[in-house]
């Protein structure tokens, strides 16, 4: 099917988003002096250090037609499990490699559910959201440890030299740059397309499905293992509760970046974008005193926004292409 | 003539001038000072913060409410950052995690920002005063002296209380324990402490739940707003109406009904306004330099009269109020 070259002007979620964050740049600027101030910046940016650390393998997650909505309950577990390690006195580097180690385990259980039992991820990450929770209750029950060394929670709450970047950002920025390199330029990463496309398809070009998924859910486990430990840092506190209900921001930043929750569709860029949006966005309004219950509706809308626009775009496009079909087809006559 | 006048004048305005000095107490104008609560739309929260913007008014300030609407360990630390961006004179904050904001109001304070924590403290060096209910030891024991009168000094019953987490109810929940180990009370058994997280759905599953597993039960002791309505509401609809006690902290116009009805014969209260009143002029003295926040210094507060500092920059209200059929209808809050 040859339709016109100009119809197939591709419709770039990620241009949109650009266009968007310069808006939302602007807004803010318009909105408070304050707003661009290094200060400022600085706790915008610390501000999603640990949904941007889930983000990035979701992002995996969901363009293999995936989803992994235990991070939230894995990053409070790991917390919970790094004060009470902490208590037992063991050393801090010890604590985090067993934390990280905790967290690489709980992605691997459920990476082997879902593969060994061959259920959607959506079910058996719900329960695994529900347990891990539980988890971090019974290892912390109602205490909150906040005695950690002071040479690492001033790691959580600095910036680099006298920049505004916080030095836990620095993490983000690695990550975000292996995870890109990873998805977007291996051989993995189109696996990725491939299983998200079609699974069957997937599987008879030589892609081992079941492998890959095992390693999503680790890689997820890890980075919110990862996010829990910074977490407690920037914080000073490890609980139970850390972090309830970020699951649910983790998956909006991953839709509004353009990735398609049916899978298949998606880039990491945009996903950066679109963490950026929504950190300025919040920001900005924060400091307009915008209450958090019209915050709660931007941040709806936003994610309404990336389901409906593209949808409405693709529609628009098809009927345009029936259209100039059909005259094709009544002038050819 | 003209000498007279003067001479009649002199005195006027001497006195004039005496109790302006009296009134203002030297507080400054225009002064920014904002009320940060666990959560907004918390109705007590509500009341507590209403109280703190009406003296605000009094003193010729700009008060402002603004927070997070979840009670997350670090949903409150965006809020401060934003505060401290905006330059605001002093912050009076209720506190969720003792620790999570304490490097956050640190940075607040350096900046010249006076801190005040009301209803739930943080760690000492996180602010200059805690603005306290009642003390811990008075409301804690108070709740087990008025349990023992309810259900006529035996029986079986259980805590309702919010977070497990939360320091102010932990405190109290540890003087009731201390408490019920005073002989007269021998007959009185604590069977569960459970949590209702401070969210009227799960407090009323909670109670339906201490009903079942405890069938001898006589009595909850709800120490939280949200829980102690949850659990008569629970309660009015069963039964056990008017035999089984439900008491605990409550507001009167929250608990009107139940009272009317018979479900609850009585609970206690301070009057959370005049907390929130009282914790704005303990702010607004400290940004205009009349007072530190150390022990022994002395401050006006409006109608509430000459206030104290005590031991480790705290400042009482005063005890708690008990309301029942024959005094809540004098109260509105």
């Amino acid at each position: 099917m040859d339709t016109p070259r100009k119809l197939n002007l591709r419709f770039s979620w990620e241009a949109m988003l650009c266009v968007v964050l310069v808006m939302s740049l602007g807004l803010g600027r318009g909105l408070s002096g304050e707003f661009l101030g290094a200060a400022n910046m600085s706790n915008l940016l610390a501000d999603f250090t640990e949904i941007a650390l889930m983000a990035l393998p979701m992002t995996l997650i969901i363009v293999a037609a995936e989803i992994d909505l235990s991070v939230a309950s894995v990053m409070g577990m790991s917390s919970a499990l790094m004060g009470v390690l902490w208590h037992m006195g063991l050393p801090m580097p010890l604590v985090v490699v067993l934390v990280l180690a905790a967290g690489v385990l709980a992605g691997l259980f459920n990476g082997l559910v879902i593969v060994r039992l061959g259920l959607p991820s959506l079910a058996i990450t719900i329960g695994t959201l529900a347990m891990f929770r539980g988890f971090s209750y019974l290892l912390l029950g109602d205490q909150a440890i906040a005695d950690f060394p002071a040479n690492w929670t001033t790691f959580g709450i600095s910036t680099v030299g006298d920049s505004f970047l916080p030095q836990p950002f620095i993490l983000v920025i690695l990550a975000a740059i292996g995870f890109t390199v990873l998805l977007q330029s291996t051989a993995f990463g189109r696996s990725l397309y491939a299983i998200g496309s079609n699974q069957t398809a997937a599987h008879f070009s030589g892609v081992d499905v079941a492998r890959t998924k095992i390693k999503l859910f680790v890689l997820s486990g890890f980075m919110s293992a990862l996010a829990g430990i910074i977490y407690t840092l920037r914080f000073s506190s490890a609980r139970g509760d850390n972090g309830e209900g970020f699951e649910l921001s983790v998956v909006a930043a991953v839709l509004f970046g353009g990735v398609s929750i049916f899978g298949g569709k998606g880039s990491l860029v945009g996903v950066l974008l679109s963490l950026l949006i929504i950190g300025v966005l919040k920001n900005a309004l924060t400091l307009y005193d915008v209450s958090s219950e019209v915050l709660t509706i931007v941040t709806g809308l936003l994610l309404l926004s990336s389901v409906l626009v593209p949808n409405i775009a693709e529609r628009l496009r098809a009927a345009r292409i029936k259209r100039v079909m059909a005259a094709k087809a009544v002038a050819a006559r | 003539m003209h000498r007279n006048i003067k001479l009649l004048a002199m005195p006027v305005l001497l006195a004039a001038l005496l109790s302006a000095t009296a009134m203002g107490a030297g507080i400054k104008k225009d002064l920014k000072i904002a009320f940060l609560p666990k959560q907004i739309n918390n109705p007590y929260e509500v009341i507590a913060d209403n109280g703190g913007l009406e003296a605000i008014k009094e003193m010729g300030g700009v008060g402002k409410v603004v927070g997070p609407s979840d009670a997350g360990a670090s949903s409150q630390v965006s809020y401060i950052n934003t505060l401290i961006t905006q330059k605001q004179n002093a912050i009076v904050i209720a506190a969720n995690d003792a620790n999570a904001v304490v490097p956050y109001l640190k940075k607040a304070q350096a900046q010249g920002i006076k801190v005040v924590t009301f209803d739930s403290d943080t760690a000492p060096e996180g602010r200059a005063l805690f603005i306290n209910q009642a003390d811990s030891e008075s409301i804690g024991r108070g709740q087990i002296q008025l349990l023992s009168k309810l259900i006529g000094g035996e029986g079986e019953f259980a805590i309702l209380s919010a977070t497990p987490n939360a320091t102010n109810q932990n405190t109290w929940i540890k003087w009731m324990e201390d408490e019920l180990k005073k002989p007269e009370y021998a007959k009185i058994k604590l069977v569960k402490v459970a949590y209702g997280n401070d969210d009227d759905q799960k407090s009323f599953v909670e109670t339906q739940g201490l009903l079942q597993a405890y069938p001898n039960l006589k009595a909850i002791v709800a120490p939280t707003t949200v829980g102690i309505s949850a659990a008569a509401r629970y309660i009015s609809t069963s039964p056990k109406k008017g035999t089984f006690v439900v008491t605990g902290l409550g507001t009167p116009n929250q608990m009107r009904a139940f009272v009317k009805n018979g479900t609850v014969k009585a609970f206690q209260l301070w009057d959370p306004g005049a907390l929130g009143y009282l914790a704005a002029y303990a702010a607004a003295n400290l940004a205009s330099g009349n007072i530190t926040g150390k022990e022994g210094e002395t401050f006006e507060a409006g109608k509430l009269g000459k206030r104290t500092v005590g031991k480790s920059g705290e400042v009482i209200l005063g005890p708690p109020t008990t309301f029942d059929a024959s005094n809540i209808d004098n109260f509105n809050f």
